[in-house]
């Protein structure tokens, strides 16, 4: 027998399950990612939300070739496309597809659209209101004293608020995004609860968008509505789609990598020093936390429209694809010592915000804020400490986005 | 130094923009860049080289003159 046949993997042997588990330590990606790198890193998985067979690829060279490539397409209705969330086919049929699962021209489209709201100016514009935010929840935190859970008192309510303001959401409706934002991290609640909650959100941005498009305000959405009036590229649903992909992407991923984040500074307790005694070294810690965490790390899928060899491995048209972004950010062909959080390394490049044209537009958004409230919790409550051990904290080892249900601190 | 840069490339995720914004800015109209400093000195030409590293779709890049 030859090698190749040898090295095969046999046809009654199914592929690992996907995602693959993380290790003890909560931080750091699945270990099995390293030996991949090394051995096979464009190889077969089994999704466990479906049964089926998917390639991943782990090396930071074929996450971006991956991500890179016109020849992968971002559409969800693809039938070989990985999705790993249970949608049932009816309704993935019926869907108005996000951003995300679009490709040009209709995504460059709607993209621009976008993006001359979130532009690097326009965030940075938006910092005293984010520090005022902030100031006000750590106040409070400061009120109530500790042990308090940093989840549910900073790290959700503050990109909730500075979402909900961006899209133009004003007096009660808060009330209800928030309730909502709280919801997507309790983990006793029910998938009906869920797909209520769900469905009234769905509600909620349908008449935000009517009542947007009746009466337009000073706002992202409502300034994209406008825009929309002269031009008529996008319907009622497109827009629909935009506000709810601002939600998604807006919200619980910044809160997660506050919540990690914090974790991840307070576990080096010498380099967090550095940055509470020089807060300029702020930007680049956060570039090297996204590296280092990359919470989104399974999030970016595609599918094959052409065949295409990565690293000798044939990938044929209609079959789906995982790029790794948490394993690419910890290669070592790219990054030295990637397994070490260093504030002081050069991050750029990382993928933490995927690559190519998909490459997350709010990403100067949460640069801003997480600069904000990390500078502010550390110099307000310099002694800042986790209330439990990490290994009882409770990570979201369930999610697609990686982060934490709760986190008790105390000073 | 000279930055050359592709529009039509440009899919305006500013990270140039956020890291440098004395040298580049994004479009009022459809977010894509612009640069305000085509030739910085080359004491910033590192600096301009890691954005460049950064752009998610390799819409920029340096030359020599
Ligand atoms: S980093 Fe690249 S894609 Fe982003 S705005 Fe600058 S040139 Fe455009």
């Amino acid at each position: 027998m030859t090698a190749e046949v040898t090295t095969a993997p046999s046809a009654v042997e199914a592929p690992p399950a996907f995602p693959l588990s993380r290790s003890k330590c909560p931080l750091s990606p699945p270990p099995e990612y390293a030996r991949l790198r090394e051995e096979q890193s464009v190889s077969k998985v089994t999704l466990r939300v479906s049964g089926k067979q998917v390639w991943i690829v782990t090396r930071h060279d074929q996450v971006r070739q991956v991500l890179g490539s016109p020849d992968m397409s971002s559409n969800w209705k693809l039938p070989g496309y990985p999705l790993q969330v249970p949608l049932p086919p009816e309704v993935l049929e019926t869907l108005e597809l996000p951003l995300v699962a679009m490709d040009p021209p209709d995504h460059t489209v709607r993209r621009r659209a976008l993006i001359p709201e979130l532009t690097a100016k326009r965030m940075q514009a938006l910092r005293p209101r984010i520090q005022e935010v902030t100031d006000q929840h750590i106040t409070a935190m400061l009120a109530k004293g500790g042990p308090v859970d940093l989840i549910q008192e900073l790290a959700v309510p503050v990109p909730s608020l500075v979402f909900c303001e961006l899209i133009g959401v004003s007096g009660e409706n808060v009330g209800f995004f928030r309730r909502y934002a709280e919801q997507m991290v309790n983990r006793d609640i029910t998938p009906e609860e869920m797909g209520a909650a769900q469905y009234e959100m769905e509600m909620h941005l349908q008449g935000l968008v009517a009542a947007k498009t009746e009466n337009p305000g000073d706002d992202v959405l409502s300034r994209v509505i406008a825009k929309n009036n002269e031009t008529g590229e996008l319907e009622h649903n497109d827009l629909v789609a935009l506000a709810r992909m601002l939600l998604f992407g807006g919200f619980d991923t910044t809160a997660n990598i506050i919540g990690l984040g914090t974790v991840a500074l307070l576990q080096n307790p010498e380099q967090l020093a550095q940055v509470k005694a020089d807060p300029s070294l702020m930007p680049k810690a956060i570039e090297e936390l996204f590296r280092y965490l990359s919470i989104s790390d399974s999030a970016t899928a595609r599918v094959a429209t052409k065949d295409i060899e990565i690293d000798g491995v044939l990938i044929r048209a209609g079959e789906g694809i995982i790029a790794l972004n948490g394993s690419a950010n910890r290669d070592d062909r790219f990054f030295d010592n990637p397994d070490a959080l260093d504030i002081h390394r050069e991050a750029k490049g990382h993928l933490a915000f995927g690559h190519g044209n998909h490459q997350c537009p709010g990403a100067n958004l949460v640069r801003v804020e997480l600069d904000v409230v990390f500078t502010t919790l550390f110099s307000r409550i310099p002694t800042l400490r986790l209330a439990a051990p990490v290994e009882e904290l409770e990570f979201k080892h369930d999610q697609l986005i990686y982060g934490l249900y709760s986190l008790p601190v105390t000073w | 130094m000279r930055i050359r840069y592709d529009r039509e490339r440009c899919v305006g995720s500013g990270a140039c923009a956020f890291t440098l914004p004395d040298i580049f800015d994004q479009d009022e109209d459809d977010g894509r860049v612009l640069v305000l400093v085509e030739r910085p000195g080359s004491e910033r030409r590192k600096a301009v080289e890691d954005v460049a590293a950064s752009c998610p779709v390799f819409a920029l890049t340096v030359e020599d003159d």
